[in-house]
């Protein structure tokens, strides 16, 4: 089989760039640890609060140190629960300083969710009998809106929760 | 001696049989179900913009989400399959005939896939699929839905076996000769569904219908995932190999030119079926129970379709310009302006080719492994599909009805339905700059995909993506318009269009073309390399998912409004 001698240079050129383009992925991947989120861990699906961090009352932020917090949320159609503050009323907006470590954690008591903290990769799809969990550092202050990305059904649109990272 | 074997070779590859009214009957009931899907399906388009702008609302108690399974189900599924199959059949009828037999076997196939999609479509209208045609697990739609789509892709099949079954009697009739370029293509591209829509067709079978009927108490949704996303993503090569077909082998026939190269042609379409199919966990990459080194390796693997897609690339543009030098162009760039701008035939794909460019780059960023975090599931991906599939695949099908229908027809491509194609492929051109544009830009900003308008609680974020949503609006609106002028013009070609004789163009070789290796006839060869990579991509860690699957899911009625 014959290849024309500037088609033999472009593919060259473009299996080398490919190569380089994989390997940096990779990198980021293997050795700087920026996988997608994918740990595996399951759950009961029909019993979430089986699980330490998904029972009513280690919902939503809690400090476990100096500029280290954990998110906990559960996920149902079409609703965050991110637990209740001391008056008893529902959280929905939850406040964390700038340049803090989070942890988030979420699991569904039903169908597939979303959530993401729009325009961050904080992105996990959320499935029942799996932990979804991701670690970031919030670095930009501002508000941003957690919404379902992932079809949950009629009122999928209606879900959503804020957070906000102030100076 | 060389030379008369060059000869007998050249005339069997350039040998187009004729169609007769009765095979056109067939091809033209596959095509016309296909247009009719594209009226329905666009009118649902228009509706969700129109939604998601904010300024209106479905009447009769229509539900938006009922008005996106439609508008998914019948363009991504029932448009281009119809299409396709259509398409399948006109070429290898032209290439390698039909027997009477064959014929009927495919009526059989058309009528089975007719009842699978009404039967899809009457669930969705009464409102008891809403599930879009991903499927999502574990909401439960009525089992009439999943037993529908499993006859759409039975009908496909016994479609496929016949278009195998032509080639076979062809090379029977033929011996040692090279099997035309197009049936070689159908063939590849039949090949590449049916081992592919196995996946689906399992987790159909296996895990929905009995769930749905209530005999499965429970599901596994990772596993219907990974079984659907192992389709989902070969299906979107499903839909542009058939505009390979076209850019490959009818394109330079058109702009009067001939195929650069038949086996480079033929290489580009293996490597698409060795790498189409072992790469679905790219579509799965923010799931939480697969491995993430699993996710990479097939990261790894989807990124192999670039090396035939570079090769594709060249081969066009390599043809354009010796077509063009041949017509006597000068200088670095005068061929271009030898193409045929005024012939639609070569317009509206070539602004497909065009469009595939930022098309593919979305692709490449969507299949990042890391990078896909920031955009998966937002109106991003959304933005992307609308490129590629519905502007460089959309644009090619249309390129090829505007000779097609009235070839089949007996009848004429006059010089104002020309005109009016050129005016489509620009409203469409506009249209879906200002739509997908808006979509990407909208979806960096975190807007999600599949959702209907909401101001999530007054968000300062939500209130900036409105803005998008309006030049969405705008942009469907425009696509609407250009859909309207598809349709008449089909029809017009249909019945309208003065009797006459189209051309079927199909290009042939250089006359002094290095002859195609006989190695590429080795199908067991390339079944079995594409079999081995799935097995490769998919066999840890599909066992993983199921040794450490968790209890399965009860199913979910209340959430769509059962």
């Amino acid at each position: 089989m014959h290849l024309h001698k500037y088609e033999k240079i472009w593919l060259t050129f473009g299996i080398g760039s490919l190569v380089v383009f994989l390997f940096v992925v990779g990198y980021g991947a293997f050795w700087q640890g920026t996988h997608p989120q994918s740990h595996g861990v399951t759950i009961d699906p029909n019993n979430i609060e089986s699980n330490e961090a998904f029972k009513p009352e280690n919902l939503g932020l809690t400090k476990v140190d100096e500029n280290e917090y954990i998110v906990n949320i559960t996920a149902s159609a079409f609703y965050y629960d991110l637990g209740k503050d001391e008056e008893g009323k529902s959280v929905r907006t939850i406040r964390i300083p700038k340049g803090s470590k989070v942890l988030w954690q979420a699991a569904t008591k039903d169908v597939v969710h979303g959530f993401q903290v729009a325009g961050t990769n904080v992105n996990m799809m959320v499935e029942p009998g799996y932990v979804s969990s991701l670690e970031t550092v919030m670095d930009n202050p501002g508000t941003y809106t957690i919404v379902c990305n992932e079809y949950c059904g009629i009122g999928h649109h209606m879900m959503y929760a804020t957070v906000e990272v102030y100076e | 001696m060389q030379l008369a074997k060059k000869e007998t070779e050249s005339k069997a590859s350039f040998q187009a049989l004729a169609i007769s009214k009765t095979e056109s009957r067939l091809y033209m009931s596959y095509i016309s179900v296909a247009f009719i899907s594209l009226f329905i399906g666009g009118l649902m388009g228009l509706l969700q913009v129109l939604v998601r702008s904010g300024k209106f609302t479905l009447p009769a108690g229509i539900d938006y989400y009922q008005v996106l399974t439609v508008h998914g189900v019948i363009l991504g599924l029932v448009l281009t399959t119809y299409f396709i199959i259509g398409f399948h059949f006109s070429l290898m009828g032209k290439t390698v005939g039909i027997s009477i037999k064959q014929r009927k076997v495919a009526w059989i196939a058309f009528w089975i896939m007719v009842i699978g999609t009404v039967m899809t479509a009457v669930t969705i209208l009464y409102g008891e699929a809403s599930v879009l045609y991903t499927f999502y697990a574990p909401l439960r739609a009525h089992p009439a839905f999943y037993i529908g789509l499993a006859l759409v892709i039975i009908g496909s099949w016994i479609a496929g076996f016949v278009n195998w079954h032509q080639l076979k009697v062809w090379k029977k009739a033929h011996p040692g000769e090279k099997s035309p370029l197009l049936a070689f293509m159908v063939t590849i591209n039949t090949a590449m569904w049916f081992i592919c829509s196995l996946g689906v067709a399992v987790a159909v079978l296996v895990q929905f219908i009995p769930w749905s009927l209530g005999y499965a108490e429970t599901i596994n949704v990772l596993l219907s995932r990974t079984l659907f996303w192992y389709f989902g993503h070969p299906l979107v090569y499903f839909w542009l190999l058939p505009a390979y077909m076209a850019w490959y082998a009818i394109i330079p026939k058109i702009i009067g030119g001939k195929i650069f190269s038949d086996s480079l042609a033929r290489l580009s379409f293996v490597l698409f079926l060795f790498f189409s199919i072992p790469v679905g966990f790219h579509h799965q990459l923010t799931e939480p129970g697969i491995d993430p080194t699993w996710k990479f390796i097939q990261v790894v693997l989807t990124f192999m379709v670039i090396i035939p897609s570079l090769m594709t690339a060249f081969s066009m543009f390599a043809t354009f310009e010796i077509t063009g030098r041949r017509k006597g162009a000068k200088g670095l760039f005068g061929w271009f302006k030898k193409l045929p701008w005024r012939d639609v035939r070569f317009l509206a794909p070539f602004i497909g080719m065009l469009a595939f460019i930022p098309g593919g780059a979305g692709g490449i960023i969507n299949a990042s492994h890391q990078m896909n975090a920031l955009i998966h599931n937002t109106i991003w991906v959304t933005g992307h599909f609308h490129l590629t599939v519905a502007t460089t695949v959309m644009l090619t099908f249309f390129g090829i009805s505007y000779w097609l229908v009235p070839h089949l027809r007996g009848r004429k491509l006059t010089p104002q339905i020309n005109r009016l194609g050129i005016i489509q492929a620009f409203v469409w051109t506009v249209g879906m700059t200002i739509m997908s544009g808006a979509m990407h830009i909208q979806g960096l900003l975190g807007a999600p995909r599949r959702s209907s308008y909401s101001e999530y609680g007054g968000g300062e974020q939500a209130s900036e993506w409105i803005g998008y949503q309006l030049a969405q609006a705008v942009g469907g609106t425009i696509l609407f318009i250009g859909i309207l002028l598809m349709v008449y013009i089909f029809i017009k070609l249909t019945f309208f269009a003065p009797k006459g004789e189209e051309e079927f163009p199909i290009a042939e070789e250089e006359e002094d073309a290095e002859e195609t290796p006989a190695w590429f006839e080795n199908w067991k060869l390339w079944i079995g390399i594409t079999v081995a990579l799935i097995l490769a991509a998919y066999t840890v860690p599909v066992i993983d998912i199921v040794q450490h699957s968790p209890l399965g899911s009860v199913p979910f009625d209340f959430p769509i409004g059962r």
